[in-house]
């Protein structure tokens, strides 16, 4: 009989738990992140305290203090004294909250001896991650398929919130962001580290975290970067060190194979239908968010691919590879050369001048791109 | 009463006011002016929430469904451009035009044919920023803080416009606050000093000055964001030596005292409200004028803790972050004033009471998240989530709309004559005062559990929240209809107002008859 | 009630022509501003950007007790295909001494080109001890067609840096300004031709 009330008492707290990670702000893994927590709870709970006397006030007076209940107002207006009280001690309060406050913030700030460098570059919209002290780079970009966002298919578990290629990092190293970004402001956010830094064009902000527990933490860009803002996640894996250490030493062996192989395919001539393939899948994954998949683009923001421009011309060939590989400064247009391979710039550039009845009938091949590149 | 109606006939033969639309076009009258500028700021707000429907409805479950995510980011820029430059603002300003030359025993306002012009180019101002929204490539999409470079380099053709309505806004609003401050400081009947005002103009009066300091800064700001984007300047491009990150610094330097130019208006309203119906004298006049001046002052040294996560210095969070979290100090005293002010009073709970009420509690509510905000270390878990955009909308719809709602029935019976229906006037209350915290209140959970706010689709985490959510703003939204009704038939009829309906008001503007006159105090009248 | 009304006339133009005197002075206090954070940032390295000047070497004692990591980052904005990189990663610097790192720099367009290095520092305050005796990044660089150079950059930290600060980030990004170019830098185009 004694454990019926215990069990619902059980039940009560497994639920406020589970609640509380949907409802509260995360503790977070690592030591800032839950002093952050203990923070904001401590000053929840002062603010609550405050919430209850001054409203609890209230509700006696407007209980009690009616007009309804024969009250004759009182005539009392104003009490030196009384006022003087309600200046000092909110003061007071407030000088203890700022304490802790401005410790953990001194603490956050400290980038200082960091075992590990990672620059994080946004542009819109996903990260470019590099390793300062490996030859690593990669661009992290959502993964949600398209047609989950459009309700055709059911959303998965970590719908937005998953990405193709995710940043790790080694637990229980002082891990230091260098945050930046190649276009608008965008800022990087992972609640779970308590760490959120605007990332500036053509400036650099320093972040820093040391995660104690391996796992998967996800977070969002949380500065407005236009059009897709709400689709480039952030996922960061931490691994243990000597998993770490693996896992990046394969990774740049790779990615130095992978540049090499490079250099090797630029001999190789692809045919048309190979290119036109390939060319569509990487379009869809990659220029389709702004040009559109009808190669329309959105009149006065993106311009059209369909029938208009570089990609009709065939005098403008070089010129279409100049405007994909490099971007067009001061527009939306960004670089590719450094997120695609040769093979699938020259892919992407060959569909877009022969499908929506784009007939230049030109294939481009990945020799073409490389004497853009590296004339 | 008979009196009463000669007095009106004696002043319509006397002023023979114009009938028919030059009336509204040519007038000069700070009471057909006010009308104005409230009417307009109603319809403003309509169009505001119509769009907060359109975004609450695309987030009321996630995937995308019915808006793309570059209209919806055109739907909160222009959102919270029209709230707070269409809606609150005129709203503000209209409610000085009827009440201050009536509270102070002036004839009208100080400068009359200006006033006129303030008002006028504010529909061009707004026609000018709603049509950019059907051009090629939509409207303005950077969100109402137009940060840099988003808004110059990576903004299209539609920022032309919107700078340009900018500047109207601006012009209309520096007008109207000149127009104010001379009217508070040159009309004040004999007797009126300035302690004995009420704390409606003492507050506007604040207010005006702010906005004599900040307006320009923001007509600066937007004219650098249009040479950047237009004429190869670059103030905010690294590029050219310019700082992305010096817009913000300008902008919130426009953009705090801005938050409190919507504000203290509302500190003068509740302070006229809660003594009417306690029956009891405001309580701490003097500590209440000196509160609000020095919200004023301080709203200059706290732009900063809008942008923590910008990466400032140390020592830079830590003075913005002392500095914002002082301002509790004079908001507190404040609130605990017109708490001291119920205390022992005779209180009544008539619609105007009810609003003031709720805008005690709730604002006191988003001064609790305002404060949670100011501590630097947590802001970088809150900042861009929703957790801020409940803080704001508890300040400014539970906050200053509330106000404003507890206005417009309080001095209802003054410029109409007429009683408004208090029943649907209670209804729209209690509808608005649930939806509004159905509304805005889980989007604190949502802030917190890591959704970024401007999203058009959100993790399936935070479904319930946003459902939620939707539903109240849905509710909320619909409950205004009934305020629109209710104003319209209290405009056309309903049971006479007495010169002073309300027991425990006091002021000048109850020592005329209900409607005001269309020219009061023309002899000045006696303040003992 | 008329006289009353007289008397105030020029009362109200008097506070008008303050009041718009005010509002002209915020319009201009706007843009002052920029100059204004631009000093705030050099006196407190506010926003972490470096002195855009050369500063002389003196012969300041070299803090041999203490070392500094320097980093070096370099970035390519975007439509400028440049190869831009410096020559090491980091250096140890003892704080006083002066060093001198080369950035490698090449054209690879078929078009004459102007780029200019924009420099920032992490963490921005150390941008106040970070002085540059020459740099490539105070004038904009032309490079001719498949042309490549070496840029060098002399600086050395200014022995009063902060001892909690023992990493210091110097990043550059590079920008086409081709478009910008000022005619000093088209001259030296021609000249070298």
């Amino acid at each position: 009989m004694k454990m019926k009330p215990l069990l619902a008492l059980m039940a009560l707290f497994g639920f406020s738990a589970q609640a509380q990670n949907r409802l509260n702000l995360t503790q977070g893994v690592t030591d800032v992140s839950n002093r952050v927590y203990d923070l904001h709870m401590t000053i929840f709970y002062i603010c609550c305290v405050i919430g209850v006397v001054v409203f609890g006030l209230m509700f006696i007076s407007m209980i009690r203090h009616r007009k309804s209940k024969g009250r004759e107002p009182a005539k009392f207006h104003e009490s030196v004294k009384v006022e003087v009280a309600w200046t000092i001690i909110p003061f007071l309060i407030l000088v203890g909250m700022a304490i802790p406050a401005t410790s953990t913030l001194i603490a956050m700030e400290d980038t200082s001896d960091a075992d590990v460098t990672v620059q994080v570059t946004g542009s819109q919209w996903k990260w470019h991650y590099k390793y300062f002290e490996h030859e690593v780079e990669f661009f992290s970009r959502l993964a949600t398929q398209q047609e989950q966002i459009q309700n055709k298919f059911e959303k998965s578990e970590n719908y937005l919130l998953e990405v193709d290629n995710p940043l790790v990092i080694p637990t229980g190293q002082k891990v230091r962001f260098l945050v930046t970004s190649d276009d608008v402001i965008h800022s990087w956010w992972v609640p779970d580290f308590a760490v959120k830094k605007d990332a500036n064009p053509g400036f650099i902000n320093e972040a820093w975290t040391r995660v104690e527990e391996p796992g998967i933490y996800r977070g969002q860009c949380a500065e407005l970067c236009g059009k897709d803002h709400g689709f480039m996640p952030i996922v960061v894996i931490a691994k243990e060190p000597a998993d770490y250490q693996k896992w990046i030493e394969d990774t740049e062996a790779e990615q130095i194979a992978a540049r090499e192989r490079e250099q090797e395919l630029l001999d190789m001539e692809m045919s048309m239908d190979e290119l036109m393939a390939m060319g569509e899948k990487i379009y869809n994954s990659t220029c389709a968010a702004c040009h559109q998949a009808s190669g329309q683009g959105i009149p006065g923001t993106f311009p059209a691919l369909a029938g208009e421009g570089v990609s009709i011309d065939p005098e403008a060939r070089d010129q279409h590879i100049d405007i994909v590989v490099n971007g067009v400064q001061g527009t939306a247009m960004q670089a590719f050369g450094a997120q695609l391979t040769m093979q699938e710039i020259a892919a992407v550039i060959t569909y877009e001048r022969n499908a929506w009845g784009n007939d230049t009938g030109d294939t481009v091949q990945a020799a073409d791109i490389n004497a853009v590149m590296n004339q | 009463m008979s009196t009463v109606v000669d007095d009106i006939h004696h002043e319509e033969h006397h002023d023979h006011k114009p009938s028919g639309i030059t009336r509204w076009l040519f007038t000069t009258n700070h009471k057909d002016i006010g009308s104005l500028y409230l009417w307009f700021s109603l319809i403003m707000f309509f169009i505001g929430g119509a769009m907060a429907m359109v975004i609450r409805a695309e987030l009321f479950q996630p995937g995308l469904q019915l808006v793309e995510p570059n209209f919806f980011n055109q739907m909160t820029t222009v959102h919270g451009l029209i709230m707070v430059f269409g809606a609150v603002m005129p709203a503000f300003t209209g409610l000085a035009n009827w009440m201050i030359p009536m509270m102070i025993g002036a004839p009208d306002m100080a400068l009359p044919r200006m006033n006129n012009w303030s008002f006028w180019i504010l529909p061009f101002g707004f026609a000018i920023l709603l049509s950019s929204l059907f051009l090629e490539g939509g409207g303005p999409n950077f969100g109402w803080t137009f940060y840099a470079p988003l808004s110059t380099t990576y903004s299209n053709d539609s920022t032309a416009l919107f700078v340009f309505s900018m500047h109207i806004l601006g012009i209309s609003s520096i007008m109207g606050a000149i127009n104010v401050i001379v009217t508070i400081m040159n009309m004040r009947a004999p007797g009126m000093n300035y302690m004995k005002m009420p704390l409606f103009v003492w507050t506007w009066l604040i207010t005006a000055f702010l906005l004599i300091a900040v307006m320009p800064v923001l007509a600066g700001a937007v004219t650098m964001v249009l040479t950047d984007k237009y004429f190869g300047t670059s103030f905010f491009d690294a590029a050219g030596g310019g700082d992305p990150v010096m817009f913000q610094h300008i902008f919130w330097f426009f953009g705090h005292p801005e938050v409190y130019i919507m504000i203290l208006p509302s500190f003068g309203i509740i302070s006229a409200i809660i003594p009417a119906f306690t029956r009891k004298q405001l309580f701490g006049y003097a500590s209440m004028v000196y509160a609000t001046a020095s919200i004023a002052i301080l709203s200059f040294l706290v732009w900063a803790h809008h942008m923590f996560t910008t990466g400032m210095p140390v020592f830079a969070e830590l003075f913005f972050m002392y500095c914002t979290m002082l301002i509790a100090v004079p908001t507190g005293v404040k609130v605990f004033n017109w708490v001291a002010t119920m205390w022992r009073g005779a209180m009544t709970f008539e619609t105007p009471m009810l609003f003031a009420l709720a805008f005690v509690i709730l604002f006191t509510i988003g001064g609790f998240s305002g404060l949670m905000l100011a501590i630097t270390p947590v802001d970088f878990q809150y900042h861009d989530t929703y957790f801020v955009v409940a803080h704001f909308h508890y300040v400014l719809v539970t906050g200053a709309v509330f106000s404003i709602m507890a206005a417009a029935y309080y001095w209802l019976p003054k410029w109409t004559g007429h009683m408004y229906d208090e029943t649907l006037a209670k209804l729209h209350f209690w509808t608005s005062l649930i939806s509004v915290n159905v509304l805005f209140f889980p989007m604190h959970f949502a802030g917190l559990a890591g959704m970024p706010r401007r999203i058009p689709d959100y993790s399936i985490q935070f479904a319930d929240v946003n459902q939620i959510t939707s539903i109240g703003g849905f509710a909320f939204g619909l409950s205004q209809l009934i305020f629109l009704w209710l104003c319209i038939k209290c405009v056309r009829g309903g049971e006479k107002a007495a010169a002073k309906p309300w027991e425990g008001a006091e002021g000048l503007e109850w020592t005329v008859p209900s409607p005001a006159p269309y020219h009061t105090f023309e002899k000045p009248p006696k303040v003992e | 009630m008329a006289d009353s009304q007289q008397s105030q006339r020029p009362d109200n133009s008097k506070i008008v022509k303050r009041l718009l005197l005010t509002v002209a002075g915020m319009f201009a206090f706007g843009f002052a501003l920029v100059p204004l954070y631009d000093v705030f940032c050099e006196v407190t390295g506010f926003n972490g950007r470096t002195k855009n000047e050369a500063v002389a070497a003196t012969h300041q004692t070299v803090d041999k007790s203490r070392t500094v990591n320097v980093q070096f980052i370099t970035r390519n904005a975007k439509g400028i295909p440049w190869k831009f990189e410096p020559s090491v990663k980091q250096v140890q610097v003892h704080p006083g001494e002066v060093r001198v790192v080369n950035f490698l720099a090449g054209n690879p367009t078929s078009g004459d080109m102007v780029a200019q290095a924009i420099p920032s520092v992490a963490p921005a305050e150390a941008s106040l001890y970070l002085n540059k005796v020459e740099c490539f990044c105070f004038n904009q660089q032309p490079l001719k067609a498949g042309d490549n150079t070496e840029m060098p950059m002399q600086f050395y930290l200014d022995p009063e840096i902060p001892d909690h600060i023992t990493t210091l980030t110097l990043s550059y990004t590079l920008y086409d300004m081709t478009a910008n170019a000022t005619a000093e830098t088209l001259a030296q185009l021609q000249t070298t031709e």
